[in-house]
């Protein structure tokens, strides 16, 4: 097998003494930068491009993957601790990874998170690596009307599992869409919402919002209630990780099918924030225990986590041979391949094969780093539930305004993450859930552009949904995911009339 | 840390902006004495971010300023994001802006809070192509076949490009009047999106620089029938097996009537500078132009050097605001 080979020949080029030592230090300023709400992933990496410059391109690419791996893994270490998603792609974590560490399960929680992230990106690098050639023709049959039928799948699969009120849902949903709109509408060109008004020309950033409702919202809520952090019992319990290590394969089920979700939406690409999405909302539905989600169940950290990082992974192939960035880091990467001297397209698999193999086999031993080292920070981060919440809780809010400050650098944004705080208070309060307003707000501005855009080539035809097998699929498919709910419950009613006559016969 | 750097930069900004008012400090020769800011009217990873940061790398190479600088890419709003964050630094010309006509098409299509005279021009540095690519397995051999094709088709057939109302969508129209025919524009997010679109076979033709396809020609997914251009480009390496960029015809030879369309890479400095400062960074840019760093990026991205400062630099913006003045008119686009 043609491709085995190459990949060995990588692994001869990204396992000298120089990158793995990049990859330790990628992994670690990654997890620092994943770590801080707002400085996420794509922060980081831009802030090292500029070093890069005078690297060699297997040594740059080595550096800057691995810098985002360890983003995505330090992404959800905050989730979990406070509640906070460090990354947008964590943010699912945090449904059942703060009750976790509520319930004084930090350490478990942590190893879950990591454990099956490395697993999804292990299996995000196997399908890279095995199948790199039909991936990349695959890719190249997503038109607009195929990224907005993914698009639905991932808002339906995760929405329509509805717990609370289906009003206060709606009402979250619309807010988000409403937010995506600010700034200016890319199929028009034409300014929206901004009232004239210079800083709503970028737009409401999506990582301001995360940061005020959930990391401000958090602790307004935590200071209303008394200034006892919720953090409870957690002494440094590395037995804890241990235990947990072992009952890990009992989850594979859920694992998989994070890995799969994960690595569809890399490629196709709809990122690894709806993949994460899109997996809880799965994992959710087909769990025995989907009840139990939302209160700290494993499950639920697993399967955001594992879709997350086998996303993040699998988005690295149609960046290298399609140029088309699957993240927000991927885009950055891009950039740097370009001042490389790298083109990306099919040719660079057979031009620089040594700069695509040594990057993949780079991915199989960086997340194997990271996992390693990230895994030993748990005790340490565990401990930081046990300082109290008058140290803890300004530091939080501290890194909660750098975080905002740092998005773009405008004054702006930290009054807009205030008055998010405000309001992520309020819908606490007023138990109007959060995250259909964030999916929406992730998910609805590509969304809006792909819906467009099929709506100009088809000339305003809504069959364009249906035009081929491969959209047509994926949009039943969403729309049986929707529907599935109501025909379940039906179905059920309809058992329990049948049941009752059979009773009464 | 270039964070903190770029905070300080600002607060230093704030400081010296005072006594930079000065007339004393318009007379005689500038100099940079702080870090300095060069800010990108795109997002990372855009034709523009590769181009300020060619030039950073240049500078940083052949120690052509005194101090460091740091690149900020404010790229929202087709760019009107670092337009508005330099407008706001009068006089402070330790901030560079990097653009392209953007400077003054955007506000010519666009509600935005400047105006291109705000801004003192540098110079132009180089020039990038636009040509007309079809998908590689196209039935269409040369841009004439693809214009009759064009012209019968009903449906009209898609063409793709970056962003609303900009360069691709400008010369689409351009191409719909000199040729007589009728397209369905489809605006993608970037030429790289548009031309993953086109190798897909979702959209018929899109109107990308050559750097933002060679890949995937080389990979044979698209080809370029057609270079918006008075004659082929100059004779250079082979890109393919068998074919150069100075193989493709020009469009005017093809039945399309553009003698030239290409754009500009520019850089201007905030308002309220000094002619004295507007020379040292000429002087820098000239400086640039020579190293090794900018002529490999050139050869890569197929672009074409032409230092252009000064008047002609004036002329051309005003050449440019006159001829777009009557397709954006004809289209509705105009706004101002």
């Amino acid at each position: 097998m043609g491709n085995l080979d190459a990949l060995l020949q990588g692994f001869a080029i990204a396992l000298t003494f120089e990158h793995i030592l990049l990859m330790i230090l990628g992994v670690l300023l990654g997890i620092l930068v994943g770590v801080l709400p707002g400085l996420g992933a794509p922060n980081g990496v831009t802030l090292l491009l500029p070093i890069t410059f005078s690297m060699d391109p297997v040594s740059a690419i080595i550096l800057l993957t691995s810098t985002y791996w360890g983003a995505l893994f330090g992404g959800s270490t905050t989730s979990i601790l406070f509640n906070i998603p460090g990354e947008p792609s964590s943010v699912a974590t945090t449904f059942d990874g703060y009750p976790m560490a509520r319930d004084g399960r930090a350490s478990e929680a942590l190893t879950f998170a990591f454990m099956s992230a490395g697993f999804g990106a292990l299996l995000g690098v196997v399908v890279i690596t095995l199948l790199s050639g039909f991936v990349t023709s695959f890719a190249l049959k997503f038109g607009p009307a195929e990224y907005f039928a993914v698009y639905l799948l991932a808002f339906c699969s995760f929405i329509a599992f509805g717990s609370g009120s289906p009003l206060k849902t709606i009402v979250s949903i619309a807010l988000g869409f409403g937010f995506a709109t600010v700034g200016m509408d890319s199929v028009s060109g034409a300014m929206r919402l901004t009232f004239d008004f210079n800083d709503l020309i970028r737009g409401i950033s999506f990582l301001v919002v995360v940061i005020g409702l959930f990391g401000i919202g958090e602790m307004l809520l935590t200071l209303e209630e008394g200034l006892e952090f919720k953090g409870a019992d957690a002494r440094l319990r590395p037995r804890a990780v241990l235990a947990a290590i072992r009952r890990l394969p009992r989850y594979w089920v859920t694992m998989l099918r994070g890995s799969a979700v994960g690595i569809w939406m890399g490629i196709t690409p709809g990122g690894p924030t709806a993949a994460s999405f899109m997996s809880y909302g799965l994992a959710k539905r087909m769990s025995k225990r989907g009840a139990h989600f939302g209160k700290g169940e494993p499950e639920g950290v697993i399967a955001p986590e594992t879709a997350d990082h086998s996303a993040g992974t699998a988005a690295m192939l149609p960046m290298l041979a399609l140029g088309i960035p699957g993240s927000a880091t991927a885009a950055v990467m891009l950039g740097g391949l370009m001042i490389w001297g790298l083109n990306p397209g099919p040719m660079l698999f057979v031009e620089r094969a040594d700069f695509v193999w040594g990057m993949i086999a780079s991915m199989y031993v960086g997340n194997v780093v990271g996992v390693i080292l990230v895994l030993a920070t748990v005790p340490l981060f565990a401990a930081m539930l046990s300082v109290p919440f008058t140290i803890i809780g300004p530091i939080i809010v501290t890194v909660c305004i750098v975080g905002a400050w740092t998005v773009a650098g405008a004054p702006f944004d930290l009054w807009l993450a205030v008055v998010f705080g405000i309001a992520g208070w309020a819908m606490k309060k007023l138990e109007y859930p959060i995250a259909p307003l964030i999916l929406a707000m992730v998910i609805g501005d590509r969304a809006e552009d792909a819906f467009r855009q099929s709506m100009i080539m088809s000339q305003g035809s809504i069959t364009v949904l249906w035009s081929n097998a491969l959209v047509g699929t994926i949009s039943t498919l969403a729309l049986l995911l929707l529907a599935s709910p109501f025909v379940t419950a039906w179905i059920t009613s309809m058992r329990a009339r049948k049941a009752l006559h059979a009773a009464r016969e | 840390m270039s964070r903190r750097s770029f905070t300080r930069a600002a607060l230093a900004a704030a400081v010296l902006t005072l006594p930079g008012a000065l007339p004393a400090a318009a007379q005689g020769e500038w100099r940079p004495t702080r870090p300095i800011e060069f800010v990108v009217t795109s997002g990372a990873g855009g034709g523009t971010d590769v181009f300020a940061r060619t030039v950073q790398g240049a500078i940083t190479k052949h120690n052509l300023v005194p101090t460091s600088i740091i690149v900020t890419n404010k790229g929202a709003g087709s760019g009107a994001e670092g337009f508005v964050y330099a407008r706001g630094a009068q006089g402070d010309a330790h901030k560079v802006v990097f653009a392209t006509n953007n400077t003054w098409l955007l506000p010519m299509v666009s509600r935005v809070a400047f105006k291109a005279e705000d801004f003192r021009p540098v110079a132009i540095l180089a020039f990038d192509e636009f040509m007309l690519w079809v998908k590689y397995d196209s039935p269409h051999r040369t841009a004439a076949d693809f214009l009759a094709a064009a012209r019968s088709a009903n449906p009209p057939l898609k063409m793709g490009g970056s962003q609303p109302k900009d360069t691709d969508q400008t010369l689409t129209s351009l191409i719909q009047r000199a040729a007589n025919v009728r397209f369905t524009y489809v605006p993608f997010r970037g030429g790289g999106e548009a031309g993953t679109q086109l190798a897909g076979g979702h959209i018929d033709a899109n109107t990308n620089n050559p750097s933002e396809s060679i890949g995937g020609w080389r990979g044979s997914q698209v080809r370029p029938v057609c270079v918006f251009r008075r004659e082929p480009m100059a004779r250079g390496e082979l890109v393919t097996q068998t074919q150069g960029w100075h193989d493709i015809p020009t469009c005017s030879s093809q039945g399309i009537p553009i003698e030239e369309f290409s754009m500009p890479r520019t850089t201007f400095l905030p308002p309220g500078t000094t002619p004295a400062q507007q020379a040292y960074w000429v002087d820098v840019m000239r400086r640039v132009v020579e190293t090794p760093e900018w002529k490999d990026y050139i050869t890569r991205t197929s672009q074409s050097t032409r230092f252009t400062t000064g008047d002609a630099f004036s002329e051309h913006i005003r050449k440019d605001v006159e001829a777009s003045r009557e397709i954006f008119q004809a289209e509705g686009w105009l706004v101002n």
